[in-house]
């Protein structure tokens, strides 16, 4: 606390802690009382507000939080307002007085709340409900997100985003889902969908065309936490999970990189590797180093060592293609993605001959609307001379971006070409 | 210099996420800290909604108050001011009016000059 500004509140603090209480309450009053639960956080939110703004910010906010959650918790218990369907060990602990109260105490440790997290982050990511309710109930519930900071987060509307959490509480009644922690035989299965969730969070947060920086820049934040829940529990520290960390370091380690000054994003090719984020990029190779044990390899060991190519080399035209070429090829067989496809294209491209990317691109069905696609063609176009049908992909790429940076780089590369040789 | 008491009235922030709530606290702490560094701010209190009303030669006691929640007294600050204009002018620095709060500017009478 001395380092930090006593009238400043840590940042993300009530974000944060609600997602935690929010939490820890579902587990006291049962998952089928979700709503109930949400309550009890934005009352004990509300006091604090009507008390810290008048009173300043208390020593220690988070204690004073879960002081106020634990009282408003035996309140719920007393009122007999818990749900049948929550643990066993917890219903009998509530049935007295004299134990109902050490009980709550004790779900506000620390390692108990990361553990009720880790339950609701599993019932969030419940195979049986659709992956974008998923991700809306993950945001709402774990990372304390309004319906309209997602819908606005996902560039939706927030009926939208209602309709969606609206289905994942059906699910969670109707499949009577608990906030329990998965079966060792059905943990792997589990375990799929909820990181499967964080890549679609992160990558909504990266690959977004938001015009909010900030915006981004928290999904991926969000992604990340959900993820390093994960590694620091044992159970489900495997190294599928360590892979997805790797390979949201090498990603996030490039955003300061990546957008121009109009939010637009620059291609790998043309970022200042300067502006990479080093400690993250460390921090990518520990994961990847880490993840090396066992014998799975998933598309996210194979999609991190293609990021961790990209992010320890020296510079573009030093990047180990061939590597990567060898990445996507078996990417390509676990992933039908045509973006993949194009990714190999580009990466036979360079290592081999323009020739070969180009035969690879033709090949390529359903990418005649993307921009990186002819912009490709045109570079290995233009590398063998081809100058007049450079130009037309060159074109065709820019009549399809939107991105003001890729628009100036295609003018200049047309220009390029229109001028003789000196 | 007269002591001046804000009243704070009303003021919903439930409909907010939590991370605007929190930005809207830390609207408040600034708003105390510049009291604070002029010399302005003397104390505050903030109050729990709820309570008691007694009211009659009987005495009777009803729970409340039962203000709608929008008249709700939140809590109060003493401050310094020299006259009200002065102090009206700081109190419009409150961060709730966006959510529909009021403040109630009142001096606080000297008991000498009474």
């Amino acid at each position: 606390m001395l380092e930090q500004d006593v009238n400043q509140l840590a940042g993300h603090l009530f974000r944060h802690e609600s997602g935690k209480m929010a939490a820890v309450l579902t587990r006291i009053v049962g998952l089928q009382n979700l709503d109930l639960a949400q309550d009890l956080v934005q009352d004990t939110l509300l006091k604090a507000i009507n008390t810290w703004k008048i009173k300043g910010i208390p020593e220690n906010p988070s204690a004073w939080l879960y002081t106020v959650a634990k009282r408003k918790a035996l309140d719920a218990i007393r009122q007999k307002k818990i749900h049948h369907q929550i643990e066993s060990d917890l219903a009998k602990a509530f049935q007295s007085e004299w134990t109902m109260a050490p009980a709550v105490q004790h779900l506000f440790f620390e390692h108990e709340i990361e553990d009720s997290q880790l339950r609701m982050m599993f019932a969030c990511c419940h195979p049986a409900i659709p992956y974008e309710s998923q991700i809306a109930l993950t945001l709402k519930t774990l990372c304390g997100l309004s319906v309209s900071e997602i819908a606005h987060s996902f560039l939706t509307n927030e009926e939208t985003i209602t309709k969606r959490l609206y289905r994942a509480r059906e699910r969670i009644r109707e499949d009577k889902i608990d906030l329990e922690i998965p079966s060792p035989q059905t943990l792997m299965l589990h375990l799929e969908t909820v990181l499967h969730t964080i890549y679609l969070l992160f990558t909504q947060g990266y690959n977004s065309s938001h015009p909010d920086q900030l915006i981004r820049h928290d999904l991926c934040e969000e992604a990340m936490r959900l993820c390093l829940l994960l590694i620091k529990k044992t159970m489900t520290n495997i190294p599928t999970v360590r892979a997805l960390m790797a390979l949201m370091c090498f990603q996030a380690s490039r955003s300061d990189a990546r957008l121009d000054g109009n939010g637009s994003i620059i291609l790998l090719q043309y970022q200042n590797r300067v502006l990479w984020n080093r400690p993250l990029i460390e921090k990518g190779n520990e994961y990847i180093n880490a993840s090396a044990a066992g014998e799975e390899i998933s598309e996210y060991h194979l999609e991190a060592a293609i990021a961790a190519c990209h992010a320890n080399a020296p510079s573009f035209e030093a990047t180990n293609w061939k590597r990567i070429f060898r990445l996507y090829e078996l990417l390509s067989k676990i992933k039908s993605d045509p973006i993949v496809e194009l990714n190999k294209a580009i990466a036979l491209g360079f290592s081999e001959s323009p020739q070969k990317g180009i035969e690879s691109l033709c090949a390529i069905k359903g990418l005649a609307d993307n921009s990186i696609y002819h912009a490709a063609m045109g570079d290995f176009l233009q590398q063998i001379s081809k100058t007049l049908q450079a130009k037309k992909h060159y074109q065709l790429a820019l009549d399809l971006t939107k991105s003001k940076s890729e628009i100036e780089l295609l003018q200049k590369k047309i220009n390029a070409l229109a001028s003789p040789i000196p | 210099m007269e002591k001046y008491m804000f009243i704070f009235i009303g003021g919903d922030p439930s409909h907010l996420s939590p991370e605007a709530q929190q930005a809207h606290m830390q609207k408040w702490f600034a708003w105390v800290e510049k009291l604070t560094n002029e010399k302005r701010y003397v104390s505050g209190e903030a109050l729990l909604p709820g309570g008691k009303t007694i009211k009659g030669s009987k005495k009777a006691v009803t729970d409340g108050p039962f203000a709608e929640g929008k008249e709700v007294v939140g809590g109060f600050f003493v401050v310094t001011a020299k006259d009200l204009n002065e102090a009206t002018e700081m109190a419009k620095a409150c961060p709730d009016y966006e959510l529909g709060g009021i403040v109630e500017v009142r001096e606080v009478m000297k008991f000498d000059a009474a």
